[in-house]
């Protein structure tokens, strides 16, 4: 008797458990099925663009031809390619296949944190002896917009394996919604709650598909940069504290930005205004 | 001894501060608020109200419009303003008095400046 109470207990426990990422994950996704019943999921990926007619043409004018993103893309596949002092690369690694992004970022039991890309590709260096890469060093970008762009059109395919990576998961998400700094203002209250409406002139791009297409040429940078570096110019918009690229902070919000996306195909690198 | 000079001081500098506020005519205090109103790093409430004199206004607040028919109560209007979240918890709009974005001498100006509208 006592066994069936504790049995059952477990079991109501580690459902709840397992189905909190996968409730979300519907609760955001119908949100925005509510508020842009005439837009196709898949099209969030294109962020603003999928929101606002006039700007997807001058974008799609600046995608096509030479985009901007492009010379990362080849130096990333040379720098990829090249083998380390000891002889290994980076297919050591990340298997034969450079197209991985879907699956980040991972949940490492082993560290006990959130991995991304950009992690992964630091770690394995530092496995193979070679010295670290600054996260805004060019070589990083590249090598990630190469393998961003080798994984295009693959469905995103994050997991919440465990209890820790859950945890994780949770932060993020808590992160994602908390509002913050003097303007007062989460992530979520620009995009989501207010997400396709217009900030002066700039439209406000949907939460979902945020993750799909990064690293990403932006004007305003004038080079091709990070997710993080998005994230942290958001922070200082409303005047709060931006992290570090590749904080703690960033890679559980990345974690959980991505799992809401889960299914919508990678399309990065790509152009931003 | 000291405290008397304190005093002193004190209404000095109560009594200049009143005096420069009279100095301005309504129509320059207005002026002051929608400058305020259109800077991007003071109040920026053009990136969700459309409003008069406006340019390139955002959609997420209500337009400002018909103010003096709808805050016929000045303070009601300067609250809203301070700290919007007295009337809905869940609001968008940043609390401009309570996170000292705007100081108490500008919120006035701003309530002058939408109370025009
Ligand atoms: C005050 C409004 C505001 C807040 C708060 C805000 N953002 Fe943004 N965000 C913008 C604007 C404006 C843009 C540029 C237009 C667009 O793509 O939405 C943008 C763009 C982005 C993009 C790029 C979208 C794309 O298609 O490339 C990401 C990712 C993003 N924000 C994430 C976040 C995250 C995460 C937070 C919280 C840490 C956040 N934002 C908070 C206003 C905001
Ligand atoms: C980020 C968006 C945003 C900004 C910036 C903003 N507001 Fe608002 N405002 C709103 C929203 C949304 C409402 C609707 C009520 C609510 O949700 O609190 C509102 C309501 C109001 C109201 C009440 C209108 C009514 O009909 O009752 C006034 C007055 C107002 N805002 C003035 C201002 C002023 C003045 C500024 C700048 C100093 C400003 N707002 C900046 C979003 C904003």
């Amino acid at each position: 008797m006592k066994h069936a109470v504790t049995l059952a207990l477990f079991t109501t426990l580690s459902l709840s458990v397992w189905a909190g990422p996968e409730e979300d994950r519907t609760a955001f996704v119908q949100f925005f099925e509510k508020r842009f019943p005439s837009i196709a999921l898949e099209e969030h990926v294109n962020g603003a663009y999928a929101l606002d007619e006039d700007k997807r043409k001058q974008w799609e004018a600046l995608e096509s031809g030479f985009p901007p993103y492009e010379d990362a893309v080849f130096d990333g596949e040379a720098l990829w390619d090249e083998s380390f002092a000891n002889g290994a690369s980076y297919s050591d690694c990340f298997g034969d296949s450079p197209a991985v992004k879907q699956h980040y970022p991972l949940w490492d039991a082993e560290r006990g944190g959130v991995v991304t890309l950009e992690l992964a590709i630091n770690n394995c260096r530092e496995s193979n002896g070679e010295k670290l890469l600054d996260y805004t060093d060019y070589a990083m970008v590249a090598l990630s917009a190469y393998v961003a762009f080798e994984s295009r059109g693959e469905p995103i395919a994050i997991e919440v394996p465990d209890q820790a990576a859950l945890a994780a998961y949770e932060e993020g998400k808590a992160f994602y919604y908390q509002r913050r700094g003097q303007l007062n203002f989460a992530c979520s209250s620009c995009h989501l709650e207010m997400a396709g409406n217009k900030l002066r002139s700039e439209r406000l791009s949907a939460a979902l598909g945020h993750v799909t297409h990064w690293p990403t040429y932006r004007s305003k940078w004038d080079e091709v940069g990070p997710l993080h570096k998005r994230f942290m110019e958001c922070n200082d918009q409303v005047k709060a504290k931006a992290f570090e690229l590749q904080s703690e902070e960033y890679r559980n919000l990345e974690y959980f930005l991505s799992y809401m996306s889960n299914g919508l195909p990678l399309n990065g690198p790509t152009t931003r205004k | 001894m000291p405290t008397l000079k304190f005093m002193f001081a004190v209404l000095t500098l109560l009594g200049s501060s009143i005096a420069a506020a009279a100095d301005f005519t309504l129509e320059e205090r207005i002026a002051k608020g929608y400058e305020l109103a259109a800077d991007r790093n003071a109040g920026n409430c053009f990136s969700c109200h459309m409003a008069e004199g406006a340019e390139q206004p955002g959609n997420s607040g209500p337009p400002l419009i018909m103010m003096q028919l709808r805050y016929p109560d000045r303070d009601q209007l300067k609250a809203q303003i301070a700290d919007p979240r007295m009337r809905n918890p869940n609001t968008n709009m940043p609390p401009y008095g309570a996170h000292h974005i705007l100081t108490d001498q500008e919120l006035e100006w701003m309530v002058d400046f939408v109370h025009s509208l």
